[in-house]
């Protein structure tokens, strides 16, 4: 069959901005809006964001989130989401806690910790996949759930763990390495590899054309149940892991802890320009986007703003962000604004009206 | 597209035999007691309205949908209904072309060509490199496609709906497949991409492979097919040769099997 050739019906514009053309940089719009959001905190307080201190601050308080960020993207990419890691950062900082203070087996904790993430998330692996539960309403049953397990088995009680201050467990997940804070390392690890899983791995793959189309999925023959009941096991795992390392630098279990990391953890991801309807997410964006997220806060305290314009500010670079990362990747639909915006333009009888006194 | 070369006899009367073959979903019997053979070098146009079961055959045939009861032949050996699957389908170089169901939109064509049985080490990393290259192979040399913009890099939703369906030929030709299922091909194509589409079945008969081809444009079908199946509500109503029914006859045959049957409604 020499003549079949099949040709293109219209050129369609392949490279979609000028200014991005060629070989895309991964994460571009958020590293830019990071930078310039650095840029802007140094030009506001410098004598804070000149200095080292604010930065080591920061990489010890955001890998945990980040850690969770990263798991989420996994689980956005194959268009699904996951409501319960909240809850685990409370039940498997509980086990983590309490073997290590009434066992005095931290290392045990540390597998306690991430085999309860392993047990939560397959749960809901199972009721998502072979159920077939929406992720999105049965993570919050779970999410209670295991929260009240949690809450149930500590008692609501906090356990403090001085005890492990420059034990092993403690220096390697959360001291010091060539001055720099443990959890900066440990983070960069898990996004490497995730980067990998997500991109270059078969799994990863697989999660992809699950979030693209489960239909298509098993066509081709991808076990859309099997990589599914993984991909939240997994997640469970990575949420363990960022609750172990919260709980270990914290020196303390908060009967709390994980309150508050929901939105946090979610923005993180979507800032970094993942896609909720799946098939289409970022690593490198998730890692700028919980960098951004978790500098916030402190960043807009340290230039003397004060502390309530936080969420205002918060909200504003997310609306920011996402809105930039459309007008990257589908111009067409900022074209479609700009048309509309010209139609609408100043009307005329805006202009009478004026004209009255 | 490589010329039509064909293939050494193969030692096996035929491709595929279904016997018996019900598949339910729940309480939904979608295919009863299908009986189908199909010979190595057969092409099987397979109708029906919508709803009578051909895409659930196809996709029984090829292990996406397991059957409730009967049995499966493949290449005259029988095979496990519990352990057959899309990934044993590819093994035993069944291939299926679906325009709309069997590429990822917002992948890349590198992945596409792959999915499901992409070239990993043995940790399960992908050789990226050497997917792109044949992917760039497959489009340069079965499908034309050089210098028209699209690359291995390119994403499915950039293609139009004939691009789409020379992927996934494309991929079929590659894995040198014995048996093609086409579901649909000609849908919603232009009329220069119809002819591609078509070429490409008459390849598969001078090659010396087998196909099932699904087709809602009875002219197609007609002409092309060694034997028309017609399925109705889930059971084989008809399995013709072209020469034996007229093209009207076949319109009318299939205009007929739609009226409410008088001996039940009386």
């Amino acid at each position: 069959m020499s003549g079949a050739r099949l040709h293109r019906a219209q050129p369609a514009p392949r490279s979609l901005s000028p200014l991005f053309a060629g070989r895309k940089l991964e994460g571009l719009p958020i590293i830019v809006v990071f930078i310039a959001l650095i840029a802007v905190f140094t030009a506001l307080a410098p004598h804070v964001f000149l200095r080292w201190p604010i930065y080591d601050s920061f990489l010890v308080t955001i890998p945990p989130l980040l850690i969770i960020s990263l798991g989420l993207t996994l689980v956005i990419a194959a268009g699904e989401i996951d409501l319960s890691f909240p809850a685990i950062i409370q039940f498997s900082g509980f086990l983590f806690a309490f073997c290590s203070l009434q066992l005095g087996l931290p290392w045990l904790g540390l597998i306690a910790a991430l085999a309860g993430g392993a047990l939560v998330g397959f749960v809901n692996g199972i009721l998502v996949a072979v159920v077939g539960v929406p992720s999105i309403i049965i993570t919050i049953g779970t999410s209670f759930f295991w929260s009240g397990v949690a809450t149930v088995l500590c008692g609501g009680l906090s356990y403090a763990l001085p005890g492990l201050e420059n034990t092993p467990i403690a220096n390697i997940f959360a001291g010091k390495l060539l001055g720099v804070p443990a959890e900066a390392f440990w983070a960069l690890g898990v996004a490497i590899l995730g980067w990998f899983v997500l991109n270059r791995h078969r799994f990863g793959e697989h999660l992809l054309f699950i979030g693209d189309s489960r239909s298509v999925a098993e066509v081709l023959g991808i076990n859309v149940r099997r990589e599914r009941i993984k991909l939240f096991t997994l997640m469970g795992v990575i949420t363990g892991f960022a609750s172990f390392m919260l709980t270990v630098q914290n020196l303390n279990y908060f009967a709390t802890q994980g309150q508050g990391t929901l939105l946090s953890a979610l923005a993180g991801v979507f800032i970094g320009g993942s896609s909720v309807f799946g098939g289409s997410a970022t690593m490198v964006g998730s890692v700028f986007g919980a960098l951004i997220i978790g500098m916030l806060e402190a960043g807009i305290v340290a230039t003397g703003v004060a502390g309530f314009w936080v969420e205002v500010i918060v909200g504003l670079v997310f609306i920011v962000a996402v809105v930039l990362h459309i007008a990257i990747e589908s111009p067409a639909s900022l074209d479609q604004l700009r048309r509309r915006l010209a139609v609408r333009g100043p009307r005329p009888d805006h202009a009478t009206k004026e004209e009255i006194p | 597209m490589t010329s039509g070369q064909a293939l050494p006899q193969p030692a096996y009367t035929n491709i595929v035999r279904a016997e018996k073959l019900c598949v339910s979903f729940g309480p939904v019997q979608a295919l009863t007691d299908i009986d189908l053979a199909i010979g190595r070098n057969d092409i099987v146009g397979l109708i029906g309205d919508n709803g009578a079961g051909k895409s659930t055959l196809i996709k029984a045939l090829t292990g996406v949908v397991r059957p409730s009861s009967g049995r499966l032949y493949i290449r005259d050996q029988p095979v496990d209904l519990g352990r057959y699957s899309v990934r044993k389908a590819h093994a035993l170089r069944f291939e299926t072309v679906y325009q709309e169901k069997s590429l990822g939109e917002k992948q890349p064509l590198w992945r596409n060509f792959f999915a499901g049985r992409q070239i990993v080490n043995r940790f399960g990393f992908i050789n990226v490199r050497e997917q792109r290259r044949i992917a760039n192979e497959i489009l340069q040399s079965h499908l034309g496609f050089r210098g028209v913009g699209i690359d291995a890099d390119s994403t499915v939703s950039n293609l139009s709906g004939g691009e789409r369906q020379g992927i996934a030929i494309g991929r079929a030709m590659h894995f040198d497949a014995d048996l093609i299922i086409l579901d649909e091909p000609t849908t919603a194509l232009a009329i220069k991409e119809v002819q591609k589409v078509l070429d490409f079945v008459r390849w598969i008969k001078e090659s010396g492979r087998a196909a099932i081809y699904i087709e809602h444009n009875l002219a197609h079908v007609h002409a092309l097919a060694d034997r028309l199946v017609v399925l109705d509500r889930g059971r084989i109503a008809a399995s013709v040769r072209p020469a034996e029914l007229s093209l009207d006859a076949l319109t009318r045959f299939l205009i007929d099997l739609q009226q409410p049957k008088a001996g039940i409604a009386a």
